[in-house]
């Protein structure tokens, strides 16, 4: 964008009046630029509530029912009986428990998995260590399309051919933890210091070599935080597998939001929403952690 | 003292290492606790491979299966239903382009509450942010599972849901950029004696209003990824159409509205991209 003092033309007789007149013009251009960001987003907001079905009366109408499911799923607790309200509230904390701790290991278990092939793919697919140019492609083609179909398709299809059940899921989850955390790695691998490749070709290392002793060492900490990272969001998406009916606790959560066993419902979303906040409240301890003993070498 | 690199004796590597023990190895204690983590970490990985029945046996008759259902993918055909799976399509955008529009607005005013520049009370903002972390904690699908018992199946269940999550993100995200603000521009505009309310109007607003764009255009772009999958559990989009092809078996179906949601994501991803780059560049 040109500043108002490039505009004014040289040798003119007044420099205030020039430089408000470039400033107007400026201000106008900029007001122009503004209306039609406007113009194209109500066209966009029109065409999105036209499309979508948008019907603000059905929602005015949903309101009432929606505030009313969510006081439904409030459990009763008197204060006299609470123990007891609340265990009736928890009658099958034991089997919920279970499923929380299958989903964890599921979510545990894939992100290793695809953490490992992501890293393994990464080198190949970053510019600066990868020198011939159709591996390169393939391998990031590759990731993109790991990345890029939702992994609950990944589920839904997976689930057809292992079988119902938690390991349909991992794979899912593997599959996309790989296409996502494969780019992010293979980024962090082109923006390293080339100078230990140098080192390390200069003393006469092999690409493999290069690898380990030039590149491992400067991305192992960033690696590790983009992993936990992903095991973060892994946890959450573990707990939803289970609609598809690709294991873990999403199973037990949707038939009973289908039966509408409310206080069951609100009863395995607490437990959910509690897991999802420990988890990430640990894995930012753990990055503290990390960043700490990076500063102390 | 200086040594020359041949008149190194084991004596001297000896006292060296007696004196600084550290610089030859980790102190037990470092090496007994990375020792135990390892040690659990493996057994972590062994019990899941058994828990969850990893036999090679097992991963390649399930990889058979999955080629079988790829070969029946190819070539991929919409079966004359192009227009059905291109406006689901369009569908799924207005859904993610609605929710994030819902979710924005009800985030704007909320992270001013939620930023401790703007109300100092410490309690206050503490609650609301707890507030954000349930709205965020439950995943968007099951906001979707819940709208659609609560207003029925359709598209207006998946928006919901959208405006629901992207409240919680949006707010956390917002009241974070606000936080950061200059507080050269704040200041100033207090010095020359505004209220508030003009204080945050043109001391906070102008700085942080293209962060905040490029945030709701980045969870727009994410919402696409979502949309396309909400219609799994009813809640409009294309996800139905997909999970319907696929519990039917017509993989070559299944395959071009897989491709119709890839073309799409990178669509969005690109334009997304650019505005993004556009907008946080006009700062500047």
């Amino acid at each position: 964008m040109p500043m108002p003092n490039d505009i004014v033309p040289e040798g003119s007789l007044d420099p205030v009046a020039a430089f408000e007149r470039a400033r107007n013009e400026m201000l106008r251009q900029k007001r122009v630029q503004t209306l039609i960001f406007i113009g194209v987003f109500i066209a966009c907001l029109t065409a999105a509530v036209i499309v979508g079905q948008f019907n603000i009366f059905i929602l005015i109408k949903g309101f009432p029912r929606t505030t009313e499911y969510i006081e439904k799923l409030l459990p009763v607790l008197r204060w006299e009986t609470l123990g007891a309200d609340a265990s009736e509230w928890y009658w099958n904390i034991g089997k919920w428990l279970e499923l929380l701790a299958e989903t964890l290991l599921m979510a545990f278990f894939a992100t290793l998995m695809g953490t490992i092939c992501a890293f393994l793919l990464s080198f190949s697919a970053s510019s600066n260590l990868m020198t011939t140019h159709w591996i390169y492609f393939i391998t990031r083609r590759f990731l993109e399309i790991a990345r890029s179909v939702p992994d609950l398709v990944y589920a839904l299809v997976f689930v057809f051919a292992w079988g119902l059940g938690p390991l349909a899921g991992i794979l899912a989850l593997a599959i996309h933890t790989m296409g996502a955390s494969g780019k992010l790695f293979a980024e962090v691998n082109e923006n390293i210091d080339p100078k230990p490749l140098e080192g390390i070709r200069a003393a006469g290392g092999n690409w493999v070599k290069m690898i380990r002793f030039a590149v491992v060492p400067q991305v192992l900490p960033a690696f590790a935080s983009y992993t936990l990272w992903r095991f973060e969001i892994n946890v959450r998406t573990a707990a939803i597998l289970g609609f598809v009916g690709a294991g873990g606790i999403g199973y037990e959560l949707y038939t009973n939001i289908r039966l509408s066993y409310y206080d069951d419902v609100s009863a395995i979303l607490l437990i959910i929403v509690a897991a999802v906040i420990t988890v990430d409240m640990s894995c930012e301890e753990v990055r503290h952690r990390m960043i700490g003993k990076e500063f102390l070498r | 003292m200086t040594l020359r690199i041949d008149a190194i004796t084991d004596a001297h590597i000896l006292s060296a290492r007696e004196s600084l023990p550290e610089a030859f190895s980790r102190p037990l204690r470092e090496r007994v606790r990375s020792w135990i983590c390892w040690t659990v970490f493996g057994a972590l990985v062994i019990y899941c491979l058994v828990r969850f029945n990893f036999s090679p046996y097992r991963l390649w008759d399930g990889l058979s299966e999955l080629g079988l259902i790829t070969r029946l993918m190819f070539p991929p055909s919409s079966g004359g239903n192009f227009d059905l799976f291109f406006w689901a399509i369009l569908e799924t955008l207005g859904m993610a382009f609605l929710g994030t529009v819902i979710g924005s607005v009800i985030a704007f005013p909320l992270s001013f509450l939620a930023a401790k520049n703007i109300i100092p009370t410490w309690f206050f903002h503490f609650g609301i942010r707890r507030f954000f972390d349930v709205l965020r904690g439950v995943d968007v699908m099951i906001w979707a599972l819940i709208f659609v018992r609560a207003i029925g199946l359709g598209p207006l269940a998946g928006i919901m849901a959208i405006a629901i999550s992207d409240t919680g993100t949006l707010s956390k995200l917002f009241s974070e950029a606000i936080e950061n603000v200059d507080r050269k521009q704040v200041e100033g505009v207090k010095a020359a004696g505004a209220s508030q309310v003009k204080v945050v109007r043109f001391g906070v607003i102008p700085q942080v209003l293209p962060v905040m764009l490029s945030f709701a255009l980045y969870m727009f772009e994410s919402n696409t990824r979502s949309a396309t999958i909400l219609g799994l559990v009813g809640a409009g989009g294309i996800g139905l159409l997909l999970a319907d092809r696929i519990r039917t078996h017509v993989w070559d179906q299944a395959a071009v509205i897989i491709l119709l949601i890839l073309v799409t994501v990178y669509a969005i991803d690109f334009l997304s991209k650019k505005l993004r780059e556009h907008l946080i560049g006009s700062t500047k």
